[in-house]
């Protein structure tokens, strides 16, 4: 039987005396889209880093396809794909030769246009230190899906984007999706992104609170916060 | 979805061709540390005075420490392009060998001292009035190996350094002592090319310099997964 996507066990991570994620026990199918809601603060981003091997657990354990992301992080990065807050490119260069910088790097040939142009990204000869937030976060998404990842983790994929940006973000989850892609986001806009997901989940320092389908992440959120959204 | 990864060579090749782009594209910044180098040369010439054959005399120690002075710009800007828009952790999420990141860095940062060198080593030879020296194309040997014994080191350490608010400060603090014995023979043999060499001593300093570049190019390339990860 296949590994699922992501299984976390008793899962920990901690900043100095501050435990950012605390026994998180967490079961992702294969192309499951999953929400991560939860204040700002809360474990959200930590637990997308630690799944994408970039931070390690301090106690527990997770693993992505079967692979334990602190021992096998190489494999773990062949399958997955991390969207954050900062664009994860070069200033000095263009949006173009940022994603044909990366797609070398891969061992690809393949033109960056289909890319750019999915994400309605215009001025793609101009450096990017010019591009105005949501431009970057278009030029991310690129870059996230010149990965062709099994599994994609989005930290705020709304944040910075226009209300055309959003239906791009939904548009492109339904196309990961369809393509068998696992989808982890973690977003403030628990409405939207809720009714996108099949599952969702609310974290509150550290602890995963609430569990249940994606369109009733908004009513638990609710309830959690008194309505706070 | 897992498509086969380029060798180790040719993701060498690619971290090499994009770190050379990303310099060509902030072009300010090399002519501002070229600049920089000569500035030092000329602030050597005055500090000395009028004194030609002490100038010709130490004219390889005053290149090889304005080229040392420049290259702590050049690797701390090596790692400044990858953190400020968090592009170093989008290279790490791609499934690039961390060795190729290390060497292609390192490679291009060798490249980048070596084109300093050749612009210094004129404005020197004017400086110093080193006309009289023979074979200048022997410099190019030490100009290399020296250049490398920088880059090698010191891209491991500014990769150290890369999240230290202090970088500037404690990327030389942290590479002067340890590079000190690459730079005593990048002066020495740099020294025997413009002085001459009766003695024949140039092929021992050059063995000197090529063993410090072999042994910290492969302990930094050992050690750079340790210190870029997390």
């Amino acid at each position: 039987m296949e590994p699922p996507a992501v299984e976390t066990s008793a899962l920990g991570r901690r900043y100095g005396r501050r435990w950012a994620l605390a026994r998180v026990n967490l079961q992702v199918a294969r192309g499951e889209r999953l929400l991560i809601a939860g204040a700002n603060g809360s474990g959200k981003s930590t637990l997308l880093r630690v799944l994408a091997s970039l931070l390690a657990p301090s106690i527990g354990s997770a693993r992505v396809f079967g692979h334990d992301v602190a021992t096998e992080a190489g494999a773990v990065r062949e399958r997955v794909a991390l969207l954050t807050y900062t664009p994860g490119v070069y200033e000095d260069l263009s949006a173009r030769e940022n994603l044909r910088a990366q797609l070398r790097l891969l061992g690809r040939d393949d033109a960056p246009e289909a890319l750019l142009e999915r994400v309605g990204l215009e001025l793609r000869d101009d450096p990017v230190r010019g591009y105005s937030a949501g431009m970057r976060k278009r030029l991310s998404f690129a870059r996230l899906l010149m990965q062709r990842p099994g599994l994609a983790l989005l930290d705020e994929p709304y944040g910075q984007l226009d209300p055309e940006g959003f239906k791009m973000v939904d548009g492109l989850v339904a196309e990961l999706s369809q393509a068998g892609a696992t989808v982890i986001m973690a977003s403030h806009m628990v409405e939207r992104a809720g009714a996108l997901c099949d599952r969702g989940v609310l974290i509150d320092q550290g602890q995963v609170r609430w569990e249940g389908p994606g369109p009733q992440t908004a009513r638990a959120w609710d309830a959690a916060h008194g309505g706070g959204r | 979805m897992i498509a086969a990864r380029p060798g180790l060579v040719r993701q060498i090749v690619a971290v090499i061709h994009k770190d050379l782009l990303v310099e060509w594209r902030g072009q300010a910044r090399l002519l501002a540390m070229g600049t920089y180098a000569v500035t030092l040369l000329l602030l050597f010439s005055f500090a000395v005075g009028p004194d030609t054959k002490t100038l010709q005399q130490h004219a390889a120690g005053y290149v090889w420490l304005a080229l040392l002075s420049a290259s702590t710009m050049t690797l701390t800007q090596s790692f400044r392009v990858e953190t400020e828009a968090g592009a170093l952790e989008a290279l790490l999420m791609l499934p690039v060998d961390h060795r190729a990141i290390y060497f292609g860095k390192a490679l291009a940062n060798t490249a980048l001292l070596v084109v300093l060198a050749c612009l210094v080593m004129p404005v020197a030879a004017i400086l110093f009035d080193l006309s009289a020296a023979e074979g200048l194309y022997w410099l190019l040997p030490p100009i290399v190996l020296g250049a490398a014994g920088l880059a090698g080191p010191g891209t491991l350490y500014a990769a150290l350094t890369a999240r230290v608010a202090a970088q500037q400060l404690m990327l030389p603090l942290l590479l002067f002592p340890l590079i000190v014995p690459a730079l005593v023979a990048a002066v020495k043999s740099t020294s025997l090319v413009l002085q001459g060499d009766p003695m024949g001593q140039m092929s021992s300093w050059l063995i000197v310099l090529a063993s410090f570049d072999l042994i910290f190019w492969s302990l930094s390339g050992l050690l750079f997964a340790k210190v870029v990860e997390e």
